[in-house]
């Protein structure tokens, strides 16, 4: 009874002693604590380093999504007739402005339509010319559809529509081309009011949308604006021009975005009907000729919708469905694309990334534990003497066992620590030598996590040893040479 | 009542098919107070008798009492504290711990009964000073000479204020002028009323202690071997000086 009230209050009073017995211990043999320690400042830095740029691409993935309408968007685009439905091809109506109108009155679910007519084009202005990503007839909707934001000037109305007026609203992308972006002239251009001619015809810019770029590419060029101001300011147009012509492309999708052009639906089937690009992204699907359908109407290239929530999806897609199987005469002509798979794609990548990551981080966790194993079975084996004086004047099996683990978990804590410092250098490497577009994050659950790692492989490491030792017979330990 | 009694002990190792009786019924006590020597050629069974009086290893057959209390059956954790407690040991190979210094050597059995620093500090220094190695407290193991550092074991073993304290062959590794005034030293903690058993295979050196069991093939020895223990020259520190026991 006695000693184990004894025994209990030796633990708490013993402990700091204990811990310092074990620094004192690794002080003694530093390089080869060092070198034990690696190990586990290689693991842990690694998981952190590695879950960092997971979670940087995660960021840029997300930002990207968000920036071409998020999940709520639902794109129909025309598709290969099935093969049971391959001799109804002539009669085939395609996805046309009348599925548009039947929309809008039959799917409640479906808060707002966009008709798109996509043509390749070739535009010039100022003796330059370009070709930009896409040429988009659209109503106004559109703004407002794909997350586009109007800097300067305006957007065409219903009105320009109407009328089908030669306007347009271009990205910044085309300005760069043809006018030259503001790095290489060292201004911003605003080209409102000028005329460009889209594959010949004249046209009028009355807007321009903002420059889309990804927080990243946003922080750089800010950067980079800061850099010659506060050195050499002669040198600025130089160097800014040998910025601008290296310069990547950026994320993909903020590119696609700067280099659209959007003209009024209307202009387009009025001016380009013919060149009209029918085939959705999946390829394959033949233009029936020209671009009427079976019925004659204007047929669009695809058709973006917007639903009122995600978690409606399925049924606002059975919907649709229902209503576009009744004006397509049954012809399933037309495929749903989403932007929910894209996220999945996007989440099982991520995953799958932080999986193989993680577990090469564990692996190497794992081998620095081996070390402090090994370590820590060749101190021991190097202590038996003293294994035996401390048990000689009192010290119990637990207390031995206690002792080397605090040593082993010493070494892991330092380790994770050391590790965790490294980890942003690591980072910082890494990010130099894969460039991506996306800045690494080090978050603060991965560090926690990864230090909870080191601790726990301190203690396993730490187990066997501590067992060996505090199992000595005390005789043969003390006889030990 | 003895401070330890020792009854119808026995130790027998099995090396295969043969048995060997490292101590074969040994019945003995050991008073408060007593200054004795256990003596014997290596091999007779002189150390595993003190590894059972000291609670490091435990009897094949037998009881032995400690201070009042039947060590049987007791768990290691239950040895441990009672090494810790009621037994100080000191070695002939010092066995002090070389990357502590003198004063954390002497710390340590406190540092096992959960004494707080202050009070370890301040009776280790006490501890020091009676074998008379405060001055030497800051140093390491390895920067003293061999009766230094066996001082500075015995204050080890005297810090937990023991009910008995063993001396394995504590001469053993000094010259003869050390190892005197180390014997001299235990003579005087004798004086000051600690239980001290001296384990030797030295006559002479079992000659200062009063009284002597002699231990021969794991038995005491019925009749002393005066002209072995040279006590026709050594009767004289006095008391029951015949050690054998009858």
């Amino acid at each position: 009874m006695k000693t184990s009230s004894g025994a209990l209050r030796h633990s708490s009073a013993q402990f700091s002693t204990t811990v310092a017995a074990g620094v004192r211990e690794i002080w003694a043999h530093k390089f080869r604590s060092l070198l034990t320690m690696l190990g586990i400042i290689l693991g842990v830095s690694s998981l952190v380093a590695m879950s960092a740029l997971v979670s940087g691409m995660e960021k840029g993935a997300k930002e990207a999504l968000v920036a071409i309408g998020g999940l709520e968007k639902v794109r129909i685009e025309p598709q290969d007739i099935p093969i049971d439905q391959r001799h109804l091809a002539d009669q085939a109506v395609g996805i046309t402005i009348n599925d548009v109108r039947a929309l809008e009155g039959n799917a409640p679910l479906v808060t707002r339509l966009s008709p798109e007519m996509r043509l390749s084009a070739t535009v010039s202005a100022h003796g330059k010319s370009f070709r930009p990503w896409m040429l988009m007839g659209v109503w106004p909707v559109a703004l407002e559809m794909s997350e586009h934001v109007i800097e300067h000037g305006r957007m065409f109305n219903e009105i320009d529509d109407e009328m089908a007026r030669n306007v347009c609203v271009i990205g910044t992308e085309t300005r760069n081309e043809l006018w030259g972006s503001p790095e290489q002239t060292g201004r911003e251009i605003i080209p409102i009011g000028e005329t460009i001619y889209i594959n010949g015809v004249p046209f009028t810019i009355v807007g321009m949308f903002k420059h889309y770029e990804s927080e990243q590419e946003r922080k750089a060029r800010e950067l980079a604006k800061l850099e010659p101001k506060t050195d050499q300011p002669k040198d600025t147009v130089a160097r800014d021009r040998g910025r601008g012509g290296g310069r990547r492309r950026g994320n993909f999708v903020f590119y696609l975005k700067n280099a659209t052009i959007y003209i009024p639906l209307n202009t387009m089937w009025m001016k380009f009907r013919t060149g009209i690009t029918l085939t959705g992204f999946g390829g394959g699907f033949q233009a029936t000729g020209g671009a009427g359908g079976a019925t004659g109407d204007p047929r669009l290239s695809n058709l973006e919708i917007r639903i009122a929530s995600v978690d409606t999806l399925p049924e606002a897609l059975q919907q649709i469905r229902n209503v576009l199987m009744s004006t397509h005469r049954g012809i399933e002509d037309f495929t749903f694309r989403t932007q929910e798979e894209w996220a999945e794609n996007i989440n099982n990548f991520i995953r799958d990334a932080r999986l193989s990551g993680g577990l090469i981080a564990g692996i190497s966790l794992l081998v620095g534990g081996i070390g402090i194993m090994n370590i820590m079975l060749a101190s021991i084996s190097e202590r038996v003497r003293e294994i035996g004086i401390r048990k000689s004047v009192g010290a119990a099996t637990i207390d031995i066992f206690i002792q080397i683990l605090v040593e082993s978990l010493v070494i892991a804590v330092l380790g994770g620590l050391a590790g965790l410092v490294t980890s942003f250098g690591l980072v910082h490497l890494l990010s130099s030598f894969s460039p991506t577009e996306n800045a690494p994050i080090v978050t603060v659950t991965s560090m926690l996590v990864a230090f909870g790692f080191s601790v726990l492989v301190g203690i396993l490491a730490g187990l066997f040893p501590a067992i060996k030792a505090a199992r000595l017979n005390p005789i043969q330990a003390l006889r030990y040479e | 009542m003895a401070l330890v009694e020792l009854r119808n002990v026995s130790k027998i190792y099995r090396l295969g098919e043969e048995e060997i009786r490292a101590l074969d019924d040994v019945t003995t006590d050991i008073a408060e107070g007593e200054f004795i020597s256990i003596i014997g050629p290596s091999g007779s069974g002189k150390s595993t008798l003190m590894h059972i009086l000291g609670c490091l290893d435990s009897p094949t057959k037998g009881t032995i009492r400690l201070d009042g209390v039947m060590i049987h059956g007791a768990s290691s954790r239950q040895l441990a504290a009672i090494r810790n407690q009621k037994i100080g040991f000191v070695f002939q190979f010092f066995n002090l711990l070389p990357k502590l210094t003198v004063l954390q050597n002497v710390e340590l059995p406190m540092i096992y009964s959960g004494v707080s620093g202050k009070e370890r500090r301040d009776r280790s220094m006490a501890a020091l000073e009676s074998v008379g190695m405060a001055n030497r407290a800051k140093h390491r193991p390895s920067q003293l000479s061999g009766g230094q550092q066996q001082r500075a074991a015995i204050a080890r073993a005297l810090v937990n204020s023991p009910k008995i304290v063993f001396a394995d062959e504590p001469t053993g590794n000094l010259d003869s002028h050390t190892g005197e005034a180390i014997l001299s030293l235990f003579r005087k903690l004798s004086t000051e009323g600690r239980t001290i058993v001296l384990v030797t295979h030295d006559p002479e050196i079992a000659a200062v202690t009063p009284r002597r069991i002699e231990i021969r093939d794991g038995r005491i020895a019925e009749k002393i071997d005066l002209t072995l223990a040279g006590l026709d020259r050594a009767a004289a520190p006095g008391g029951p000086a015949a050690g054998a026991e009858a």
